[in-house]
């Protein structure tokens, strides 16, 4: 094998190490092959999409003959091209086109170039004569309320108590209302697939998708052909961060269509700005809040609506909204809640999964509520957080009525108050804001509790298929898929600790749907959970073969045969587990097994607004300090110091990783990155040279990230782990409440600032102007 | 009239590649990866914002062999005559071990999906080569340019913290090799022009100065490519044809730096990068915004001649340069003639130009003693950002009085525009708060902003006075603080 032997590979017992990450010696040297650098078949053709120039209308005319002639060009697809159903839905609602007739959103795809090479389809599509017959069109979710449009999706409502009561009688009472911005998921490799056509009604497809089976779905829809005469592949991508959920299906759409009508491979891959452009972000809210609290803080009834901008269609906006709503309490209990989701339809693309799903979105806007209630008390924050956690008699039920039964934040925050020294740098910072310089500082601790599950019962399921080759190598494949996450990581670990085997016995294959079919996307951070529990349902099946099979060759019991340090041993006889396996399949063992696994216990009844959707929950907290520039809003984030929870970590140098991306990518989407759309319904900031992600040096200058070691799941999930993901990046609210802090610094914190998100330089510095023309002091 | 090859030739890696049928718009990153199927170096934005494309590319520059990072997406291969491209293929050593930034990458945990990666193994290889013990600050500066979606940056931080534990710089393949290839750079300069015609398009490589001169007289509506940060841009975003193309940054005259008493003279292919020094040494005020001019690929390709050429509202530097009274020198033919910078930008698109010149060089004067000056850059994102408004400000003040101001400002109108209602209200009168004070709302005579993605016209306005409230700040009581200070942070 031509590379490096990882000093990780030949570890046997390698749960809870720190385990490389599979590719990490071939995405240094380049060698890990993206879709984009596979060898390509002979002959094959490249795809460009022509998008629309208006945000709401019909096209009166659709004139493709210059784009036909151009040079290098064979040919176009338009809606009439598609042999099936021209839709792309993931939800089976019929919202979602491949190739629009009525335009909903500026960029949406109306037709397609087929041409000898990328560049030629692209220079053919800009060529396209449409006529359209423009209508108003709405960007805004506000506007979108105003004008009474539709919602793209049932609405959900989470009730208990009497929140109509409790805001009555309530000591105190407040209201207000925040906007948080979308985000784009700028995974470095834009969407891709190459199709390649094969007999009777066969294509392959080679899809940077997180959702290979709805790829494939998709796909046979609109060809009009069974499913199994798709087969979708995926090795890895180039990050995805749900924005390859749904996202990919036109794409593959489009290529398989091509693929079909010309007998020949077809590749499309969008530039950058037309994929940010044309594909879906996560979803922008207007939060409006009602909250009656006591005078300690304690809060005795909440009243919230949770108004999205879904964009054109339904795709996930159902979900997503519904798993805001999910999220709105984070850690607190409200005795009395009224919680409403408005998912909005919007000229705007239709928005989609992203890392948490809502579920920032909405604990941004649970966040901003205690923030509003310290402000009012003149009190820090963390004190009204503290009074108002999960726990104590009868304070242990979430608005959907799901019990808290894992809590530990309190645990949590206690620990991460001590160790980051949170008081004193709080009294610091104080002091240093009453020097009123130019430069004021602020500090924040917050909580994260997320809920791991699928909201989607039935996507809570995973299958993995394994084989042991006759010379001990052994084959690894799940229904997961690899984005960067080290999902293919953590699952070998599991396998070879299951056989105890070294890692670099067992080879990682590509996602692939005709070796596990019917696979849930990797998303909802349930990868590891799931998969890593199908393949080690998959390893036990052909152990408990291997043991019959040893006991009746040599005599043993079944407890007499163990599998350690490559080998395995019955009685008092040892075998290494390649001769083992010989011997095993000379006797005819099967050395193959498909496992299955399932979530237990969960259940939710979305009408009546009850249930345990979730298994459990997963917890963090962090500190953030910042400093801000009264003359201009900018800012940098000084430190932030993280105590996370993942259970017992199948591999803390992983789970580390996630937890610093997460919080930096979580950092990002609520300071720098903005999305901002013209008066044409235009999105303008649609590379990275207008949306701003963070850079290395955004990242905190100090940055201690620590696991919470003693932490392990109560639920029987793999190897006691926890899913990590996502619950991470919403750590990241410390860093938007700190910029509040020092805002609020320049009026004595008599008023809550009331930062929207993202708040920009512009933003905190028109919030600045804003409290010192208040004249508090 | 100079020698004509009908040929562009570099080196790539450790092979000759000779190349006599390319259009000017080729990019370096398009012929690695559908010419060569060298695929490691891959396409994030196409528009040199996300470093997923870094190779190094090493020139020949006062006769020494310097390596930098650049964007390949925007590096047209017309510019690479006579240069050595090393791309993350020749990392590895034969015996398939990895380099040692790869190996600090790999045991930092420092990749994720790994498709910006390979980008950042390079942009810290060219920082490794020169710099083997970096320190935060200048390995974040370094990455300005490389964008990670995945980790948040740390381990990568670490990683090139650590590189130096893999290995030696001199033991480096590309230190081995040096004089070796410096030599065949050597040979490969030949003093030709190049002229390659592919289908109706046309590429010129010229010799000389003079026989640029010559090519531009001759094909006045040719587009003039420097270090291609924004041309590059025309291509892959506008799909424009920029044919006829003469290719500029090899001429070794315009990298020219000269220094006066009281005043510098830049050749117009000075690139930021090459500047750096300068403005260490002689202009110590623009040392924090200089950093904050695009990322470290940018900083390498891009020129100060570009940057006034092509009549930016929003470039960078136009408002230091016409704060300091800089001129630009028009070469049309054998004649020269020189434009106060200030007169040069005459509407938006619109400069003072004559079909067949080209910027030759630009004189900078330097502050004189009794100046202060100072210029600031506001921008969404601190680094690699375009700026939202960028200004400068020079003030001669003698006994408490403002005696002369010149105060220029990007971002605020459709070119780089002196604040001249401001600076009639500064002079003449004493340098205190009540002045200043006034003089902000002079402001809105002198600018009427736009609201764009990047910022509203209120808050470009409202920045505008308060830059000009940290000038005063800072020149009144030098230990005030002001600013954000990174590296002293917490």
């Amino acid at each position: 094998m031509n590379r490096q032997a990882n000093i990780t590979d030949k570890m046997v017992s390698p749960v809870n190490r720190d385990v490389f990450h599979d590719s990490a010696h071939k995405h240094v040297s380049g060698e890990a092959v993206y879709i984009d650098d596979m060898v390509e078949p002979a002959g094959l053709l490249h795809v460009y999409l022509g998008l629309s120039q208006i945000a709401n209308g019909s096209i009166k005319s659709l004139d493709l003959s210059k784009v036909q002639s151009a040079s290098g060009v064979l040919g176009v697809l338009a809606s009439d091209d598609i042999p099936g159903s021209n839709d792309v839905s993931p939800t089976g609602k019929h919202d979602d086109p491949v190739f629009a007739q009525k335009i909903e959103f500026h960029g949406q795809p109306i037709f397609a170039v087929i041409a000898e090479t990328r560049e030629a389809a692209r220079n053919a599509a800009a060529l396209a004569k449409v006529e359209y017959d423009t209508e108003p069109h709405i960007t805004d979710v506000a506007a979108a309320r105003e004008a009474n449009y539709p919602f793209v999706t049932e609405p959900l409502t989470l009730k208990r108590g009497d929140a109509s009561t409790g805001l009555k009688v309530a000591k105190n009472r407040l209201n207000g209302q925040m906007r948080v911005g979308g985000q784009d998921h700028f995974y470095l490799e834009g969407h891709i697939a190459m199709a390649i056509p094969g007999e009777d009604d066969d294509v392959t497809v080679y899809s940077s998708t997180q959702h290979p089976s709805e790829v494939q779905h998709m796909v046979a829809h609109v060809l009009n052909v069974s499913s199994n005469a798709v087969t979708v592949n995926i090795r890895r991508m180039g990050g995805a961060f749900g924005g390859k959920e749904t996202q990919s299906n036109l794409f593959a759409a489009v290529a398989a269509v091509a693929a079909k009508k010309f007998n020949r491979a077809i590749k499309i891959r969008p530039d950058r700005d037309d994929d940010m452009v044309a594909t879906g972000k996560r979803h922008d809210f207007l939060v409006d809040y009602d909250v009656g609290f006591e005078d300690n803080g304690r809060i005795s009834a909440v009243d919230a609506t949770f108004a999205a901008r879904c964009g054109n269609s339904a795709d996930l906006s159902g979900p997503v909204t519904d798993r805001a709503l999910f999220h709105a309490d984070n850690c607190y209990y409200y005795p009395n809640v009224l919680l409403k989701s408005q998912p909005f339809k919007t000229n705007t693309v239709s928005n989609t999964a992203f890392r948490g799903f809502g579920g920032p979105q909405g604990m941004v806007g649970g966040e901003r509520i205690i923030e509003e209630i310290a402000y009012a008390l003149g009190k820090d924050p963390l004190e009204i957080r503290k009074v108002n956690f999960y726990g104590g008699d009868g304070r242990d039920v979430t608005p959907y009525h799901q019990q808290v039964s894992d809590n530990i934040v309190g645990r949590l925050v206690e620990e991460l108050e001590a160790s980051s020294d949170y008081q004193k740098r709080r009294k610091a910072v104080l002091e240093h804001n009453a020097k009123q310089s130019v430069v004021r500082k602020g500090i924040s601790l917050t909580p994260v509790k997320f809920g791991i599950s699928f909201t989607a019962t039935w996507y809570n399921q995973a299958g993995a298929l394994v084989h042991i080759y006759n010379d001990g190598s052994i084959h690894l494949n799940h229904g997961g898929t690899e984005m960067g996450q080290g999902l293919n990581t953590k699952v070998a670990q599991v396998l070879a600790d299951e056989f105890q085997v070294a890692l670099d016995s067992i080879k990682i294959t590509a996602t692939h749907t005709g070796k596990v079919p019917n696979t849930s996307a990797t998303a909802a951070s349930s990868g590891s959970d799931l998969n890593g529990m199908a393949a080690a349902n998959a390893a036990q099946q052909i152990k408990a073969r291997l043991v019959n099979f040893a006991c009746e060759k040599y005599g043993v019991k079944p407890d007499q045969v163990r599998f350690e340090q490559n080998k395995v041993r019955f009685g008092k006889e040892t075998l290494e587990f390649p001769d083992f396996i010989k011997a095993a399949y000379m006797a005819r063992v099967q050395l193959s097994a498909a496992g299955f696994y399932k979530t237990p216990d969960i259940h939710w009844d979305r009408e009546a607004g009850t249930g345990r959707p979730f298994y459990y929950f997963a917890y963090g907290a962090a500190v953030s300090e910042v400093s801000i520039d009264t003359l201009t809003g900018e800012y940098h984030v000084d430190r932030a110091d993280i105590l996370h929870d993942v259970g017992r970590s199948l591999n803390p140098a992983i789970d580390k990783g996630q937890i610093e991306g997460g919080f930096v990518q979580g950092m990002g989407w609520l300071t720098t990155e903005e999305l901002w759309w013209d008066d044409e319904g235009r999105l303008k900031t649609h590379a990275p040279s207008t949306y701003k992600i963070p850079l290395a040096s955004d990242r905190p200058r100090i940055f201690n990230v620590a696991l919470a070691d003693w932490s392990e799941n109560r639920e029987m999930t793999i190897r006691r782990s926890k899913a990590v993901g996502e619950p991470p990046l919403m750590l990241a609210i410390s860093v938007l409440e700190a910029l509040s802090m020092a805002v609020a610094s320049v009026a004595n914190y008599k008023e809550c600032p009331r930062l929207d998100a993202p708040a920009t330089p512009e933003c905190v510095l028109m919030a600045v102007e804003r409290l010192k023309g208040a004249e508090h002091v | 009239m100079a020698k004509i090859r009908n040929q562009i030739r570099f080196r790539l890696n450790d092979q000759l590649i000779e190349l006599d049928d390319i259009t000017p718009a080729l990019t370096l990153l398009d012929f690695l990866r559908l010419d060569q199927k060298l695929c490691g170096t891959k396409e994030g934005c196409a528009e040199g914002d996300c470093g997923a494309c870094t190779v190094l590319v090493g020139r020949l520059s006062g006769g020494e062999l310097v390596y930098e990072s650049v964007n390949a997406c925007i590096r047209f291969v017309g510019s690479l005559d006579a240069c050595h491209v090393v791309t993350v293929e020749h990392l590895k050593s034969k015996d398939g071990k990895l380099h040692p930034v790869q190996q600090a990458m790999v045991d930092n945990h420092a990749s994720q999906c790994g498709f910006c990666t390979p980008g950042f193994v390079m942009s810290l290889y060219g920082l490794w080569m020169t710099n083997p013990k970096p320190s935060n600050n200048d390995i974040e500066t370094a990455l300005q340019g490389n964008l990670c979606r995945c980790t948040g940056y740390e381990p990568i931080i670490h990683a090139a913290q650590s590189i130096s534990k893999n290995g030696k710089v001199d033991d480096d393949p590309l230190i081995l090799e040096r004089q070796s290839v410096k030599r065949q750079l050597v040979e490969l300069s030949d003093g030709a022009r190049v002229e390659i015609h592919y289908s109706d398009e046309l590429l010129i490589v010229p010799s000389s100065v003079e026989d640029l001169a010559d090519a531009r007289q001759n094909h006045p509506d040719s587009t003039i490519v420097a270090g291609s940060t924004d041309v590059g841009l025309w291509v892959t975003k506008m799909m424009r044809n920029i044919s006829p193309a003469i290719f500029i940054s090899h001429l070794e005259e315009l990298h020219g730096i000269n220094t006066k008493n009281d005043s510098i003279n830049v050749g117009a292919c000075v690139t930021y990068t090459e500047m750096q020094g300068l403005i260490s040494s002689h202009l110590p005020q623009l040392k924090e915004y200089w950093n904050r001019i695009g990322g470290e690929q940018v900083r390498n390709m891009g020129t100060i001649g570009g940057n006034v050429a092509n009549g930016s509202p929003i470039g960078d530097t136009p408002p230091i340069l016409i704060a300091l009274g800089a001129t630009v020198t028009l070469r049309c033919g054998k004649k020269q003639r020189s434009v106060l910078l200030q007169e040069f930008f005459i509407d938006y698109g619109k400069q003072d130009r004559e079909p067949g010149d080209f910027v030759e060089s630009i004189n900078i004067p330097l502050p004189a003693k009794g100046d202060v000056f100072a210029a600031y850059k506001v921008s969404k994102r601190r680094d690699e950002d375009i700026s939202a408004v960028c200004s400068a400000f020079k003030l001669r003040i003698s006994d408490g009085v403002v005696s002369d101001a010149i105060i220029a400002f990007g971002g605020m109108a459709g070119i780089p525009k002196r604040a001249s209602d401001v600076e009639a209200e500064l002079i003449g009168k004493p340098w205190n708060e009540e002045n200043v004070s006034k003089a902000k709302a002079s402001f809105d005579k002198d600018f009427t902003p736009l609201s764009d993605w990047r910022a509203s016209a209120e808050y470009r306005a409202l920045i505008a006075k308060n830059l000009l409230q940290r000038f005063f700040l800072e020149s009144t009581d030098g230990n005030s603080v002001t600013r954000l200070n990174r590296d002293k942070a917490a």
